[in-house]
């Protein structure tokens, strides 16, 4: 039960150290020489090594185990990175997370990795080739050849010299130590584990003959053959392997190594640790030296607490509470005029305002938690697609709501597939065009007023607008009429109308019928608009624009007649009063001249049959509303103010009311309905 | 819909144009006096509109108008019957709602064609206590989907 307590903490921990590996290697392969790079996976590897280890789950410590070798043997130079080997990476860290994710659906996070394990130890062994089919290949190839002094068969490589010749320098001493096993030995996997036991405690194992896999699996004779460095002199060493039953012999050499390498590496002591890691099967305990190093990169991190997001959820409803009897409180204070009560009910409302911004503000996450994972996707999709591309992103610090981060993932996911897929050209035919092989795909996160913009330009192929319509026609979006007086912007907007898809072939990236109308759906569901601009052959566009936060959203206050209705600030562009002789007939529907362009005149009294029969006056109120470049005009009898308000839904039993996109309560503990300005404009 | 584990359901009596109605306890969350109800436009005319029930927006029908009685001026009396059905919360108006009792399963009799005034299809069975005549609602019945295809139908 008490591992329950844990396992969130490992589940989110372990996201958030895979998301570091992923970002990390991706800025390998950019650099591939950069050092600090390599330690910051190595890292990351370690730490989810050492948790996952804690926690039992042993497929994933094993993985991450070999890919911790394969980084410390870059971190060592004793490996060169190339493309297929971070292709290994990639994979191991895919099935890291997959594993993970097992874990989260409450699975033993079991998977079988026995063939990616493999490519690591042969990466490992410095002889991987790109080939799949490569079987765990357990004898080690040698890069250098070491001049023994007593037996000859222990062959090392550069990185355990190095680590060898090191531990001499800061005088430890390297034994070669052969144990044979008594030939009545049943057990002999759990003797050679004693024996390892012993040789963790007095020093670190660097190498062994044959191999602990070997050996635990019993796949040897009676012998077996390790070096070790330690303190500890000859005697001792071998008196306390002894002690272990079933042991025929011990013989404790010196090792010599004669064949000088000139290498070092920046950290001795950790590396000759970590090194003993590799060969040894329990993870070696960490030196105090090393802890401490890695306890204080953590505490340059942030001081935060994880809280559920429920709690969240639960404080921001009872602030909601207290925002609605707080408008209570003034109104009575001000009825009353009692001065103590006023001054206490000030104060309260400042206090409460504060209260406000800070729980607004806890629910903000940066909308990097979406981009991060871009780069990957993108990656993998350019190599699929054999296409170029650089991706740019720009912003990632930009705050969102938590609701609206949860739900923006797929959309943006869409856009960007259907850039790299429809947008940016084959690397021939940009050069063709003359445009860089490479194409740029950008994204962008702003803060603008109370919204959010997320633009995903590239610099493709644009879009076609001959194509569009023509399409757009065979399939009966539009008519060709319709066609000829679409100016361009209606034009790109046609290819997000359901039904429609403009390439050519329909292929894996985008374009498998769910177009981009689902994506359009989703962003005006979250309250949010999505423009395109475009050139052709020079690029598009996608802009999308969101409320910074779903719940609390400003609105202009109208009374109709006895009723008051909410409009979203976002789609107002401003307030008129209009008089009646302005007012213009077209088409048998009233409409004014605003600001020169023809805006048609909406009664929110006739839209939502609101009783009364208020005497028209000569003037009328206007709220000018905009849905992307539409405009419509609601006629109100009086504007009441600007206000922040909650947002309510109606609940399931009203959930589909022409119109009302929900509900807020005022300060009176009234009701007040959001109109959807959306709806009336179309 | 009712309790089938015990041999009584236990159940809400209120008052609808001077007949007792009566509807298991346990889809009650909470009998309110009347508030300010907030029209919504473009639903079925039983839909009184919203009010603000403790910070959650409820809709609130008018069981009168559902039954097709006679409209009634608010008394004194008159109740909102919150109810939490389906995962829905709802508010019914009754003219009165007063008195929780137990009502033995044996005492309730499938409803006969003619009872009270209420449409047949929203009663689950009638239950003659002493002299008592009660009627037992049907909710889903009540809030059922034509309710909701009216609303959507309405919004055109």
């Amino acid at each position: 039960m008490e591992m329950n307590e844990y396992l969130d903490v490992f589940i989110e921990e372990s996201k958030e150290h895979i998301q570091s590996l992923n970002d990390q290697i991706l800025e390998l392969e950019k650099d591939p020489t950069n050092i600090d790079i390599v330690n910051e996976i190595f890292r990351s590897a370690h730490t989810l090594k050492g948790m996952s280890a804690t926690m039992g789950f042993q497929d994933l410590a094993d993985l991450t185990h070999k890919l911790e070798n394969v980084l410390d043997g870059v971190r060592n130079d004793k490996l060169t990175l190339n493309t297929e080997i971070i292709d290994v990476i990639f994979n191991a860290v895919d099935d890291l997370e997959a594993m993970v994710l097992d874990i989260i659906e409450g699975g033993e996070g079991k998977k079988d990795v026995s063939k990616l394990v493999n490519q690591l130890q042969a990466i490992e062994n410095g002889d991987f080739k790109n080939d799949s089919s490569i079987e765990g290949q357990k004898t080690e190839q040698p890069e250098q050849k070491v001049t023994q002094a007593t037996k000859s068969e222990t062959q090392l490589d550069q990185f355990e010299l190095t680590v060898l010749e090191q531990s001499k320098e800061s005088g430890f001493n390297n034994y070669e130590i052969t144990v044979e096993l008594q030939e009545s030995t049943l057990l002999k996997a759990a003797r050679v584990y004693m024996v390892f036991e012993i040789l963790e405690q007095v020093g670190e194992v660097i190498k062994s003959t044959p191999t602990v896999t070997e050996l635990e699996d019993e796949n040897f004779d009676y012998e077996f053959t390790v070096i070790l460095v330690s303190k500890e002199d000859n005697d001792a060493i071998q008196q306390k392997i002894m002690k272990v039953s079933e042991i025929e012999k011990v013989t404790v050499l010196d090792f010599a190594i004669e064949n000088q390498q000139t290498e070092t590496s920046q950290e001795t002591k950790k590396s000759s640790e970590e090194a003993a890691e590799q060969s040894s099967t329990a993870p070696a305990e960490k030196s105090n030296s090393d802890q401490n190093k890695e306890s204080s990169k953590g505490q340059m991190a942030s001081k935060t607490i994880r809280v559920n997001i429920d709690r969240l959820d639960a404080l921001m409803n009872l602030f909601e509470e207290l925002v609605i009897d707080r408008g209570r409180l003034e109104q009575i204070s001000s009825s009353l005029r009692n001065n103590e009560l006023q001054e206490t009910v000030e104060h309260m409302t400042r206090i409460s305002g504060d209260l406000q911004n800070i729980i607004l503000n806890m629910r903000m996450v940066p909308i990097d938690q979406v981009f991060n994972r871009f780069p990957r996707m993108v990656r993998q999709l350019a190599k699929d697609l054999n296409k170029k591309i650089d991706l740019q992103v720009y912003g990632a610090e930009t705050e969102l709501d938590r609701t609206v981060i949860d739900e923006i993932g797929d959309p943006l996911v869409h856009l960007i597939r259907n850039a790299l897929d429809h947008g940016i050209e084959m690397p021939e035919e940009r050069v063709k065009k003359g445009k860089p092989e490479e194409g740029v795909l950008k994204l962008n996160a702003y803060h603008s007023g109370n919204h959010v913009f997320i633009e995903i330009s590239d610099n493709g192929a644009g879009i076609d607008r001959d194509k569009v319509i023509e399409k757009a026609i065979k399939n009966n979006v539009i008519t060709r009429e319709q066609a000829a007086s679409y100016s361009d912007q209606q034009v790109y907007q046609l290819i997000m109308e359901s039904g429609f898809s403009t390439a050519d072939q329909i292929s894996d990236i985008s374009g498998r019928g769910v177009g981009l109308d689902v994506v359009k759906n989703t962003i005006e569901s979250l309250g949010g608009n999505i423009t395109i601009q475009s050139t052709l052959n020079e690029g598009s566009m996608f802009s999308i624009q969101l409320p910074l936060t779903l719940s609390i959203i400003s609105v202009m206050l109208t009374e109709v007649e006895n009723e008051k209705y909410a409009i979203p600030l976002s789609s107002i562009i401003e307030t008129a009063i209009v008089h009646k002789k302005d007012i213009m007939r077209a088409h048998n529907k009233q409409v004014i001249d605003f600001r020169g362009k023809v805006v048609p005149l909406v009664s929110l009294k006739n839209v939502f049959s609101v009783p009364g029969d208020r005497e028209e006056d000569d003037y009328y109120s206007v709220v000018i509303i905009r849905q992307g470049d539409k405009m419509a005009g609601l006629i109100v009898d009086t504007f009441i103010g600007q206000q922040e308000v909650v947002l309510k839904s109606l609940g399931n039993y009203l959930s589909d009311i022409f119109a009302i996109s929900g509900a807020t309560i005022l300060g009176d503990g009234q009701v007040a309905l959001i109109v959807d300005t959306n709806a009336l404009i179309k | 819909m009712a309790d089938v584990t015990t041999d009584y359901i236990k159940s809400i009596v209120f008052q609808l144009n001077d007949e007792e109605y009566a509807m298991p306890v346990d889809l009650v969350g909470s009998i309110e006096r009347m508030m300010h109800i907030t029209r919504i436009p473009g639903a079925p005319s039983f839909v009184k509109g919203v009010l603000n029930l403790r910070g959650v927006v409820t809709p609130i029908l008018d069981l009168r108008e559902r039954f097709g009685f006679d409209e009634q001026e608010e008394t004194d009396s008159t109740r909102t019957i919150i109810i939490h059905h389906n995962n829905m919360d709802v508010g019914l108006i009754v003219d009165a709602a007063y008195d929780v009792i137990d009502i033995p399963k044996e005492k309730i009799e499938p409803a006969p064609e003619v009872v009270g005034s209420v449409q047949i299809e929203y009663i689950d069975g009638v239950a003659k206590l002493d002299d008592r005549l009660l009627i037992l609602l049907n909710i889903d019945k009540i809030l059922a989907n034509e309710s909701i295809t009216n609303l959507s139908e309405a919004k055109g």
